[in-house]
């Protein structure tokens, strides 16, 4: 068995029960709808908001961009202005690329010996297509949600719901990014299992986050289709935590705080954790900034003078042997 | 009593124990894949701290009392300076896209030389010391403290990267392992862990301006010895000159050109390609001052990176040359594209470099005000200025080794293409995943070339050297070209021993050979003594 | 039928099993992705591995040319050489086929005196292709400590020393020099 899965996925079992037992036994739908929710939101602010801060405050004190591309040079050679960009507008580019495609993770190319002297290309794609499809349908879950924290309901969150629940099957319909969402962080706990080097990195932080987020789309499918909730109520639930006049509605029903009681703790959990790597990628110095240090120069805010080895002290040190070898010389 | 059955025998030799997981496996310092301790006369000539002798293969490494209070506050200082390294330490996510990307876990086969587990050895450390989770969550949260094993795992593993920034490719957030290793060499530093490959070189560079201590006089010498081959396998005589004030361009390249073959027919080429030039109007002059290209300080810290890069510009100013022009170097280059300008600019003394035979204005360097030989000597072909032979090189069947330098920490990958195309009729490329940005390194980087990592740097060039096999077996490729002193040093034993048959060579090697010198007397054979094409007995 | 037609026909069967012995004797991690990664640069290892078997195999069922052998041989050995093995690991692989072989055939099979027969010739092949193995790794090990030798050399510049050109560095700071 291995430890580091097991133990992410028993505190998060844990949770589960936690959340369940609390407002089905022990009536504490205050405390799980109102008080968690809140603390756990003034955490997440705080706590990206610190983190961000934190990596602003060190400084960039040598422009390191990785050159994955022809540089900039001469006139008639091409450059390549997205994985060399030497301007704003070529970083912006590819940071644009890197944040909504993962053009990096992209790039794993492999080459197989063909028949003969021929070499084929293939891209190694799973694991790019795996992270895209876990991360759209989050973001696509979490817009669909706004529905529940808006009223009225502006007419794109509509749209987006038409389109997402494109494939009706039975009803209430199924949404796509919620089916994708589970297959995708399926997809991911099991290359962490399966792939022996992804195995080995792996610590028990890497897992909880899989298991949480299976969590939140299991419960939110299982309410959706299965233990049905009362939705209206859910609803009154969350407009009243975002107008700030908190209600707990009747009747709800126990699936639906554990729901959001693991988005609580997703949300409390992330800005101590791998996931800040959200604001991380807009802030790395390989990436992020553009790759003209010989054009312009690049300001480091600590530099500070460091002791060399000045000519004068050379020239003293060998001036005879300049001399007599017929080098020019500053003091004869 | 029945010995061991021999099933067991057999499986004893064949197999591997099962796994540990990687906090558990304590760290054995193989022979044959670290370097010597450096020589504290070198290290205390520089001022570096915590000179002594000290042996890697004892226990006692002779620490100073108070090591774990340097590591931890010298650990803060960085995070608090750089960003790079605090996102670094923060947002990986362990997703493995780095993993296989290192040349020396690809080489060796040491888990722990997947980049990603590289960084994790400095992680842990960074997780037990620096946040909340890991000081409430210990082991669970990946944290672990900082202990003398710990200590030697790093030194080990961080003397098994070369910064070659491949693993920075493939990472969706631009995670630098190379930026780690430069943190964790700048501690090791601290505590007087230096390697003597190291140490050496930097303190024989500051004292003579070069690697080796050749001193001005013998610089001069060496290069007059040059000029005497040249006119032999000639018939023309070059005139360099040296320190020269007004010149118009200071040339600056790592002294591996000048002392070590193959690097030495590379200067010859320098030469020649200068002489060629001077009758339209290029005045260059080679300093014995900063007679070294290349800066060792760079695989030590920042701050030695600084203390030698300074001898550029400040010999390019004494001497009151308008622009520096840069040799075939590979990590001087990533020092001069990223760094130099930041840390010992600004030039305001030089001026925007313009090529004085082309009138080409360089405007990608206009603030560092130093051009790459490459970039230079492909403008010239591209206006035609230089008269070539392409057939005396016709017995090379080339092929061609980014470095990872100047391949990651800049992009140059088109115009020494273009050179070599330009000067030799038989060029093929390696496979596509093994060169340009994705190149693999020599295995013997950022001061790792040493005698005594042998079996180190073999592994670790072991996935250049099979891209370099597969095209000398498809097209009888025969020369490895590149623009790296450090390649031109490492990769002959590196052929030798995985591809025979290949020779190495740099790029004004081949320009020179190709070059039709104004009264040349008939060239019958290349710079290196060897039968040009057509002129085999 | 002879052994080698009967072990032909398995052929592919054996050397994936013996690539996965070779592979084995990496850390677990490690095997896991030399047995996955099928780009051969991206995963030398494996490549030179999957090829020098396949072509030991067709020599051992084959002609046993010796040069043949040799250079399906030697870019295994050859990294194993330098890496962390002792020579009884870098070579054992090549004992672990008679197992492998003895694994795919029959039961009945081994009640045939002629199969045992040509199972201990075989056997007797496969030995010499160990030996051979122990050959290539020393004259790697060789090649190597000559490679170490000659940077030894490069470093000191013997050329530069003799013409006196180096200067060690001073004891001390320059100004006692
Ligand atoms: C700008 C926004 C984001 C970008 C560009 C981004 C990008 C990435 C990339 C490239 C990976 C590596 C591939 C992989 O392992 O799947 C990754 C992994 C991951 N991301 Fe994001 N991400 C973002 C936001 C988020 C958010 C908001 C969450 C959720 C809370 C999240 C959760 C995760 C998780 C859990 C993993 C690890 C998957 C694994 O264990 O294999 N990400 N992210
Ligand atoms: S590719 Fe980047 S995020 Fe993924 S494991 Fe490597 S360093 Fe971490
Ligand atoms: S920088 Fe190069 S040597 Fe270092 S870990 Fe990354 S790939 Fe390996």
């Amino acid at each position: 068995m291995n430890v580091k899965y097991m133990f992410s996925l028993v505190a998060v079992i844990f949770l589960f029960l936690l959340a369940y037992v609390g407002v089905e036994a022990a009536g504490l739908q205050v405390l799980f709808g109102i008080v968690i929710p809140y603390a756990a939101l003034l955490v997440f602010i705080i706590g990206v908001i610190n983190r961000v801060i934190g990596w602003a405050r060190s400084p960039v004190p040598f422009r390191i961009p990785s050159t994955c591309g022809q540089q900039r040079s001469l006139p008639w050679i091409k450059a390549s202005e997205l994985d060399n960009p030497f301007t704003t507008q070529g970083v912006v580019a590819r940071m644009f690329l890197e944040v909504l495609f993962f053009r990096s993770l992209f790039r794993n190319t492999t080459s197989k010996l063909g028949e003969g002297p021929k070499i084929y290309f293939s891209l190694e794609l799973w694991l790019w297509l795996g992270a895209l499809a876990f991360h759209w349908s989050f973001l696509t879950v979490i817009v669909r949600h706004l529905r529940l924290f808006t009223e009225p309901v502006p007419f794109w969150i509509g749209l987006l719901e038409k389109a997402d629940g494109f494939f009706q099957v039975g009803v209430p319909g199924i949404f796509l990014s919620g089916v994708v969402l589970l297959a995708a962080v399926f997809y991911l706990f099991l290359r962490r299992v399966i792939i022996p080097q992804v195995n080995y990195v792996s610590l028990s932080q890497d897992f909880f986050p899989l298991f949480l987020i299976f969590g939140i789309a299991f419960t939110g499918i299982l309410m959706r289709h299965f233990a049905k909730i009362d939705v209206i109520g859910a609803k009154q639930l969350t407009m009243g935590l975002v107008t700030f006049h908190p209600t707990i509605p009747q009747g709800i029903g126990g699936i639906f705080y554990v729901h959001i009681f693991f988005v609580s703790v997703l949300l409390a959990y992330f800005p101590f954790s791998k996931l800040m790597h959200m604001g991380g990628i807009f802030m790395s110095p390989t990436r992020n900034l553009p790759c003209n240090t010989r054009a312009v120069r690049h300001i480091n805010p600590w530099n500070y003078p460091v002791e060399t080895h000045t000519y004068e002290e050379y020239e003293e040190e060998f001036r005879e042997k300049m001399i007599e070898a017929g080098l020019p010389v500053e003091k004869e | 009593m029945s010995g061991p059955k021999p099933k067991e025998l057999i499986e004893k030799i064949d197999y591997n124990p099962p796994q540990k997981g990687w906090m558990d496996v304590p760290v054995k310092i193989r022979k044959g894949m670290y370097c010597y301790a450096s020589n504290p006369k070198s290290v205390e000539y520089v001022h570096l701290p915590h000179a002594r002798p000290w042996n890697p293969l004892e226990e006692d490494w002779k620490l100073p009392d108070n090591w774990k209070e340097i590591v931890h506050n010298a650990f803060r200082e960085r995070l608090d300076r750089f960003r790079s390294f605090k996102v670094f330490m923060d947002i990986c996510v362990r997703c493995g896209a780095c993993a296989d990307k290192c040349h020396f876990f690809i080489g060796t086969g040491d888990p722990k030389n997947m980049p990603v587990l590289r960084a994790e050895l400095l992680r842990s450390v960074y997780r037990n010391d620096f946040t909340t989770a890991g000081k409430i969550l210990g082991k669970v949260a990946g944290a672990r403290e900082l202990t003398l094993d710990v200590l030697k795992e790093w030194w080990y593993y961080f003397f098994q990267c070369t910064e070659c920034r491949r693993c920075s490719v493939f990472c969706p957030y631009g995670i630098d392992t190379a930026e780690i290793t430069i943190m964790a060499r700048e501690i090791f530093n601290l505590l007087g862990l230096n390697i003597d490959w190291i140490a050496t070189p930097i303190a024989n560079c500051y004292r003579t301006g070069n690697h080796l201590g050749i001193q001005p006089h013998a610089f001069k010498e060496m290069i007059e010895f040059f000029v005497d081959d040249i006119e032999e396998k000639t018939g023309v005589k070059v005139e360099p000159s040296f320190n020269k004030k007004g010149a118009d361009i200071l040339f600056v390249t790592p002294s591996g050109d000048v002392f070590a073959d193959p690097g030495t027919y590379t200067a010859m080429g320098y030469l020649m390609l200068f002489h060629y030039l001077k009758e339209q109007g290029l005045n260059v002059t080679w300093s014995t001052y900063a007679s070294e290209g290349g800066n060792f300080g760079f695989f030590t810290s920042h701050e030695m990176m600084k203390r030698l890069n300074a001898k550029m510009y400040a010999e390019a100013k004494r001497l009151g040359v308008k622009w520096i022009l840069g040799g075939e170097c590979g990590h001087m280059w990533r020092v001069i594209n990223q760094y130099m300008d930041t840390m010992n600019g600004p030039a305001d003394f030089l001026e925007e470099p313009v090529s004085p035979i082309t009138g080409t204005k360089f405007t990608n360097a206009k603030s560092t005000k130093m051009v790459h030989l490459s970039e230079f000597t492909a403008d010239l072909i591209y206006h035609n200025k230089l008269k070539i032979d392409k057939s005396r090189n016709d017995n090379l069947i080339v092929t061609y080794h980014d470095s990872c330098n100047p391949a990651r920490g800049m992009g140059l990958f088109d115009e020494p293409r273009y050179v070599i195309n330009s000067v030799c009729n038989h060029f093929h490329d390696m496979p596509r995943n093994t060169i340009r940005e994705q190149t693999f390194c020599c295995g013997s980087g950022s001061g790792l070339n040493a005698g005594e990592d042998t079996e180190l740097r073999l592994c670790g060039g072991l996935p250049r050297a099979n891209a370099v096999k597969h095209v000398h077996e498809k097209f009888g490729v025969n020369m490895l070209a590149t623009i790296c002193a450090i390649d031109r040093a490492a990769l002959p034993p590196l052929m030798d021993y995985w591809v025979p048959g290949v020779g190495v060579t740099g790029l004004t090697e081949m320009v020179a050979n190709a070059l039709i010198m104004p009264g040349e007397a008939e060239r019958t054979t290349n710079l290196r003594g060897e039968p040009l094409s057509g002129m085999e007995e | 039928m002879r052994i080698e037609e009967l072990l032909a026909q398995k052929k592919t069967a054996i050397i994936d099993k013996w690539f996965d012995v070779v592979a084995d004797t990496y850390p677990a991690d490690t095997a896991g992705f030399i047995k996955r990664q099928k780009d051969p640069f991206s995963n030398p290892v494996g490549g030179t591995t999957q090829k020098g078997l396949t072509g030991l195999m067709d020599e051992l069922l084959g002609e046993m040319n010796h040069d043949k052998i040799d250079s399906f041989l030697d870019p295994i050995i050859r990294i194993r050489a330098v890496q962390d093995f002792t020579p009884s690991k870098a070579t054992s692989f090549i004992f672990s086929l008679k197992k492998l072989v003895r694994n795919q055939l029959n039961k009945s099979d081994f009640n045939e005196y002629r199969i045992l027969a040509e199972l201990s010739e075989l056997d007797l092949k496969i030995d010499l292709i160990g030996l051979m193995a122990f050959d290539i790794y020393m004259k790697c090990r060789e090649k190597i400590y000559q490679i170490k030798a000659n940077e030894e050399k490069n470093r000191t510049f013997s050329a530069f020393e003799r013409a006196g050109l180096i200067k060690e560095l001073p004891d001390s700071g320059p100004e006692l020099a």
